[in-house]
């Protein structure tokens, strides 16, 4: 029986190879002894059955760390559900895919009809959105892996002064701005090429991957959740989105009275604190103020729109097909160049006319173009809207979480006296 | 008063925001799931492109690289002189260490009947440079092909490798096919 099987894939094989592509030197032997031609060695993919798994455990802990934050009010369980993410999600799955690198496949998916986004990325970018929509930054307080890894070696926070903190975050703007024009233009996927932990998760990663990492877990000790605060991209949507939040986090379970207890409880300097005297708005000053960055802030944008768009070249650099592009027309110059780049010769060896390369190139960097205006002026609205803010001024009789800032920790929450609705 | 006005202007205008958001995402989601795989993408990678420059063995995140060497048993020539096997101007035709080429001895070479030997890639060996594959490809069957092992691979979201394949072999596929061994699509080389 084994026998027929092998002699009908040998005629098989010799009856293919006379329609084979390959140029067939050598026949395939007849064995006279019977020997049976081994099986080819390749390793079955894994099954999607671990990617379903993770979907209905990531909802599972989101919904758990919610109700754990906003019912039962308990620090304790957020560390144990952080820690749990972090061995789950952060060590079993090796950190990928995650909602932070998810957003760039969304992206891609968004602009690039041909990709095909798996459903996995799509729930795991929107899931923490609509959460966060609802309950505030639930999912950084503990099913973030990078954040829970971050939260751990948070032993002697310092708090930043506001004009540093302002300064940097400004930084996560620009990293989502670069991210998004790298996907959109199908280029590269920066968050995960510059993922900070995803080496220690693997236990295996090159160099650079693993000093940033260790920089940050070091920085982390006294700059709480650096990466978080000062670089994460999600974190940018995550902040916009908890702001208008139906419900959040709250550090008193009642009133607040002003025990200032809770003070420094904060890692991240995200507690407000009470404005002392309530000085009413003058009316007039306000108009004034509003006319001023009416008129700051779309200079800002066109101004930064223009200086990030001077820049398109550099950033289409990063694309694989206008570097070949370029290099393929600089040797056309060169009478004989003495070797060619391997990607010359693998594009030379294609067959691809290389009209067809140059228009495609062209059309990438017209991309870069209008993508990095965009981005440009995004992050001069950032800009101004962040000097905006500076000038608001809001009442507060206080303290409160700032639903922006606030990962929903519930650090805050062991500080407080006012335990059950007093 | 005007306080209690103030504040409710504000309730008014989050939920204005909140609903238009929450609408967003309902968007964005329900236009991507129409369009979007089951189950997840992996990657692989093309040998018809491939030209074994050896940026698979160096670029993996994994310390050994997930792409290997797979031989394609249906391919061989069986070979006594193998130009996967032996190093070019190979003086003898032999197992001598010398004589071989490939850098970290993952070939194994087993002699059958005359004139036949027959070879086997030692996975935990292989690093993925395709010396062999290229030899095979110039002077033989072209049997010995890069792939990743899909056991091994990581399916990182943007593939280390990918982003420094100098001939753009690597691409995004999907479960029902997960290698793209060249030569003969038609025939389960699964085994």
């Amino acid at each position: 029986m084994k026998k027929g099987a092998t002699y009908f894939i040998l005629v098989l094989v010799i009856s293919l190879f006379t329609l084979n592509i390959y140029a067939q030197r050598f026949p395939a032997p007849e064995f006279e002894n019977n020997h049976k031609i081994p099986p080819t060695q390749i390793s079955k993919a894994q099954p999607a059955i671990l990617e379903y798994l993770d979907i209905v455990v990531f909802f599972g802990v989101m919904s758990l760390i919610t109700w754990v934050i906003l019912k039962k009010r308990s620090r304790r369980m957020v560390f144990w559900i952080s820690i749990f993410s972090l061995l789950y999600f952060g060590f079993y799955r090796k950190g990928c895919i995650c909602p932070v690198g998810s957003l760039q496949n969304i992206t891609m998916a968004i602009f690039d009809p041909h990709y095909v986004i798996p459903v996995t990325a799509i729930l795991f970018f929107i899931t923490p959105l609509a959460f966060t929509l609802l309950f505030g930054r639930t999912f950084c307080a503990g099913v973030c892996p990078l954040g829970a890894i971050q939260d751990l070696v948070a032993l002697r926070p310092v708090s930043l002064k506001p004009w540093i903190r302002y300064l940097l975050g400004i930084i996560p703007f620009i990293y989502l701005g670069l991210a998004v024009l790298f996907a959109a233009t199908g280029t590269d996927f920066i968050i995960c090429r510059y993922d900070p932990f995803v080496g220690f998760f693997r236990h295996n990663g090159t160099s650079l991957m693993f000093s940033i990492g260790g920089i940050l877990l070091v920085t982390g000790i006294f700059i709480a959740r650096p990466y978080c605060r000062f670089f994460c991209p999600y974190g940018v949507l995550l902040n916009l989105v908890s702001r208008v939040s139906r419900r959040h986090l709250t550090i008193a379970n009642g009133k607040c009275i002003n025990c200032r207890l809770c003070e420094n409880s904060c890692p991240f300097d995200a507690i407000d604190k009470p404005t002392g005297l309530e000085v009413k708005n003058d009316n007039r000053e306000l108009v004034k103020k509003l006319i001023i960055y009416g008129f700051i802030t779309p200079v800002l944008i066109a101004l930064t729109g223009w200086t990030v768009s001077r820049y398109h070249g550099d950033f289409a650099q990063v694309n694989f097909k206008v570097r070949l592009a370029q290099e393929v027309m600089e040797l056309k110059n060169i009478e004989s160049p003495a070797s060619l780049p391997e990607e010359v010769t693998a594009f030379q060896s294609s067959g691809t006319p290389e009209e067809a390369l140059y228009k495609e190139a062209q059309s990438i960097i017209r991309d870069f173009h209008t993508g990095s205006w965009i981005m440009g002026g995004f992050i001069g609205l950032v800009l101004g809207l962040t000097l905006a803010r500076l000038t608001i001024y809001r009442y507060r009789n206080e303290y409160l979480a700032n639903k922006g800032n606030c990962y929903s920790c519930a650090r805050c929450i062991e500080y407080c006296p006012v335990k059950k609705g007093d | 008063m005007d306080e209690q006005k103030r504040i409710k202007r504000r309730e008014f205008l989050n939920k204005g925001i909140r609903l238009s958001i929450g609408a967003g995402l309902g968007v964005i989601g329900v236009g991507l799931i129409t369009r979007s795989a089951s189950g997840k993408a992996i990657w692989q990678l093309d040998p018809s492109k491939c030209v074994q420059c050896g940026n698979c063995a160096t670029n993996c995140v994994l310390q050994t690289s997930a792409v290997k060497c797979v031989h394609v048993t249906t391919m061989c020539g069986y070979c006594d002189l193998c130009s996967g096997y032996l190093r070019q101007g190979a003086k003898e035709l032999n197992t001598a260490a010398e004589n071989r080429l490939c850098p970290t001895n993952a070939i194994v070479r087993t002699f059958v009947e005359e004139p036949y030997f027959e070879y086997k890639i030692v996975e935990e060996l292989c690093n993925g440079c395709g010396k062999c594959v290229k030899n095979c490809g110039s002077f033989g069957n072209g049997s010995l092909q890069l792939q990743i092992q899909q056991e091994l691979c990581l399916n990182c979201n943007q593939c280390a490798i990918a982003r420094a394949c100098p001939s753009q072999a690597f691409s995004r596929t999907d479960l029902d096919t997960p290698y793209l061994l060249k030569g003969f699509d038609e025939l389960d080389i699964g085994g």
